[in-house]
């Protein structure tokens, strides 16, 4: 059904559906634990939905996931030693920030490069514009005389 | 009989097009006002045979005509007629019906109200457009034929999937689609500009309005789809980063920097280049957004490996349009002279800075959501890119942009004086950094919200202080303000209020995503759960049949201090058509902030599941987008653009449908 359920959304540009994620027995009884799982779930993907955590999917795979993650914070992991550990399970597909490697240099240095490049790119063209002449562009007759008549309500009326 | 109509209408809209692909540009060359007059006539009738192609479908569809495979497939004779009716559009196939409806829609209104625009510019923008509706017609009518019979018809469809049996869902694709093909103008428009090889201040201000209205319905469309995510997936969230989701987000990022670099083109007749190339952009990423929800690229790529054809045409599309645009760019931009010159600090030096943010939040939108499939197509590796990595680089960049709002409506054009503006902002600033300090007093828990709620005021502020200064409040007589007020240009209310309706769907997302509370629990018939202080006592559980399933209610009665104050009912229906269950969530709405509700699973000892939410500030996201929606069209609205407006593109579209 979850398959089919994401099929449908993809038809109509909309997210995966899910009825409900965490179930009542899983709670933790400490509210920081539980608090701490569940920042956890939001980064843990669910390897067997659509780009979705194992927070919000109710995929059986996914309830065995915050299982074990409550499991591991109980025994007294730290949050990257729980994230190590699914990690050296299940691979780094596990994860949704992949961390910066080689192979995700693009995926995480694009962004700021083109920024960066925009930003000095504009600098540079606006330092040497300010040396350019100002005002060489203006419209010619032709062009003042029809932008006129489009705005001059008196050549609409048809 | 009527499939077959349908079938041979689109073929007749193929064809015109194709006529109208060759003969204006031909007209255009021997300067033949004959033949370029020719494209407004084939435009309008390739409205007209689309037209009566979908509206053959939708008949199929009411009349539950099943011998039609998509209709036995999608929908079901005991379904209400609204959900008979978006079946249509419930499909692969429909959809794209739907798709080159609304393309053959934006032409027709292009040749039918364009009559200002230039001879040979209109034939070659509408040349353009018909390239755009041939290759979609032939995509429809070679790999996704919704008219296609079954040798034997059955006696009952297989049913609309019951995800989509939802009046959200039943309106979100043609908002969507309205604001994806409306784009198509803009480039068309683009395109026709690198072929003239000139370009010049009044060709913005034809394509500005097009443009507005599309970003108009995308912006509601995003927003719909975002709601009914909200309320449908069961736990209240309301943004996913999901790749098909993205794929909107994309095309209204490039649309909405292509709305602010036209301001400048139109008003200074500079960022010519940038604003063509833009133009290009933006539908591109429309193509991509439709490549890959249609392909089914995105669901693996071993998926698409597997039934390629619709995926290689639509592929096929995309890098005949994308790849041909960008290098008709390439070509002829420098052909366009460059225009008015500005200092960095000015109007025009503003708006670059926020094409520049957006466009680069654009890009890692597409970064993160395309970079696992080519890492998996290339390497094989798999990698996950999901909404954590969204937070922590859409998040800064966007945070960067909602500071500068304030500023750019402020800033004269061609040389700003920023210290007077930021002293013009003073006000707007104060009450921001109070309300930072003050959010932050009262909840010590979160660092990053107080600032995000200040930043929201900030901008809020901002765009009242343009509005203030210039009706001249609080100093000049009323009735002068009164004056003023209605005498101003009307797309400067609509800037101000759309930068209203950004910083109260910031504030939405703030405070929902911050300081919202959350119950997961099991309850008993007669038991009471509290939340935030509210109280839901559980009267218990009940069947409800429903046309076409049967639904298991929940009955809650809520209070607030022991004073009831409305009963909620969340329920799961069961269709067994498909033998699917889709869960409603219920919502009550307290002010601008909801109570949510949801059902899990019943358990053996006569107790269910819930999920309590309660959401303070969450109607604000998308009462925002209504309102950024509202500073579009007061925009659009203005006498300038008025030349050339699509005025009844949102009641036109419906009309086939009915």
């Amino acid at each position: 059904m979850h398959r089919l359920a994401f099929v449908v959304s993809l038809v109509l540009l909309s997210a995966p559906v899910t009825a409900i994620a965490v179930q009542p027995d899983e709670v933790l009884k400490d509210p920081v634990l539980e608090q701490r799982a569940r920042d956890l779930s939001r980064e843990l993907r669910c390897m067997v939905c659509q780009n979705q955590s194992i927070d919000d999917s109710e995929a059986p795979l996914a309830r065995d996931l915050r299982f074990l993650v409550r499991e591991r914070l109980s025994q007294g992991d730290s949050d990257q030693q729980v994230l190590d550990f699914l990690v050296s399970r299940y691979g780094e597909f596990v994860l949704l920030k992949p961390p910066l490697e080689w192979r995700t240099l693009l995926l995480w240095g694009l962004p700021p490069a083109v920024l960066t490049a925009g930003m000095v790119s504009l600098i540079l063209m606006a330092r040497r514009r300010t040396t350019a002449h100002p005002e060489a562009e203006v419209l010619s007759q032709e062009e003042e005389r029809r932008l006129s008549t489009l705005v001059d309500p008196a050549t609409r009326e048809h | 009989m009527i499939p077959e109509v349908g079938h041979f209408a689109l073929v007749l809209a193929l064809a015109l097009g194709l006529v109208q692909s060759v003969v204006p540009i031909f007209g255009a060359r021997c300067r033949d006002a004959a033949l370029m007059r020719l494209a407004s006539s084939t435009a309008l009738m390739q409205f007209g045979f689309v037209a009566l192609s979908f509206l053959a479908l939708t008949i199929c569809y009411v009349t539950s005509d099943f011998s039609v495979a998509t209709v036995f497939e999608n929908s079901h004779s005991r379904m209400p007629l609204i959900y008979k009716i978006t079946s249509v559009w419930g499909n692969h196939e429909g959809s794209m019906l739907l798709w080159v409806l609304i393309l053959s829609l934006f032409g027709a209104l292009v040749a039918a109200f364009g009559r200002n625009l230039p001879a040979a510019l209109k034939a070659h923008v509408l040349a353009v457009q018909s390239w755009i509706a041939c290759a979609f017609y032939l995509f429809i009518l070679l790999t996704s034929n919704p008219f296609t019979r079954l040798p034997q018809a059955p006696f009952e469809g297989r049913d609309l999937n019951p995800i989509l049996q939802d009046p959200g869902l039943a309106i979100h694709p043609p908002l969507l689609y309205l604001g994806y093909v409306g784009f198509s103008i803009a480039f068309s428009f683009a395109i026709a500009a690198l072929i003239e090889g000139r370009i010049d201040a009044a060709w913005a201000r034809w394509v500005r309005p097009w443009t507005l209205a599309a970003w108009m319905f995308l912006t509601l469309g995003v927003a719909m789809g975002s709601y009914w995510a909200y309320y449908t997936l069961g736990w209240g969230g309301f943004w996913f980063w999901d790749p098909v989701e993205n794929a909107s987000l994309m095309p209204w990022l490039a649309g909405t920097a292509l709305l602010h670099s036209a301001v400048v083109m139109e008003k200074r007749n500079a960022l010519k280049i940038w604003t063509i190339l833009l133009a290009i952009l933006t539908f591109s990423l429309s193509l991509i957004g439709t490549f890959l929800v249609r392909s089914g690229v995105l669901t693996s790529v071993h998926a698409f490996a597997t039934d390629p054809t619709r995926g290689v045409f639509i592929l096929f599309i995309l890098v005949l349009f994308i790849g041909g645009g960008l290098a008709l760019f390439a070509w002829r931009a420098s052909m366009l002279k460059q225009g008015g010159l500005f200092a960095p600090i000015s109007r025009e030096g503003a708006l670059v800075f926020n094409n520049l943010f957006l466009t680069t939040a654009c890009l890692t939108v597409f970064v993160g959501t395309l970079y696992p499939l080519a890492l998996e197509a290339v390497t094989g590796e798999k990698i996950s890119v999901g909404a954590p990595f969204f937070n922590l680089t859409f998040g800064p960049l966007f945070v960067a942009l909602m500071f500068a709002i304030p500023f750019g409506p402020l800033l004269a054009w061609k040389r700003g004086d920023l210290l007077g503006v930021t002293q013009r902002l003073m006000v707007a600033f104060a009450v921001g950094t109070i309300a930072v300090a003050a959010v932050f007093m009262v909840q010590g828990q979160s660092v990053l919200a107080p600032f995000g709620v200040g930043l929201a005021l900030f901008v809020m502020l901002g765009a009242l202080t343009d509005l203030v200064e210039r009706t001249g409040l609080f100093q000049l007589p009323l009735a002068t303000v009164r004056q003023r007020a209605f005498g101003m240009p009307r797309s400067i209310w609509g800037t101000a209020i759309a930068h209203f309706g950004v910083a109260m769907s910031m504030l939405g997302v703030i405070c929902a995503a911050t300081w919202g509370t959350e119950r997961i629990v099991a309850v008993k018939p007669n038991e009471t759960i509290s939340l935030s202080g509210y109280d839901f006592s559980f009267d218990g559980l009940m069947q409800r049949p429903g046309p076409n399933y049967n639904a298991l209610v929940a009955k809650f009665t809520v209070r607030s201090g022991g004073i009831p104050i409305g009963i909620v009912e969340p329920s799961k229906r069961s269709f067994s058509a498909r033998g699917m269950t889709t869960n409603e969530a219920a919502l009550l709405s307290r002010g601008l902030g909801q109570l949510y509700l949801s059902l899990g699973d019943s358990n053996n000892d006569g107790s269910i599941a819930i999920r309590l939410y309660y959401k303070p500030m969450v109607l604000l996201i998308w009462l925002g987008a209504v309102v950024m929606m509202l500073g579009g069209a007061l925009s659009l609205s203005d006498r300038r653009l008025r030349v050339g407006a699509p005025k009844p593109a949102a009641k036109s579209v419906l009309a086939p449908a009915e």
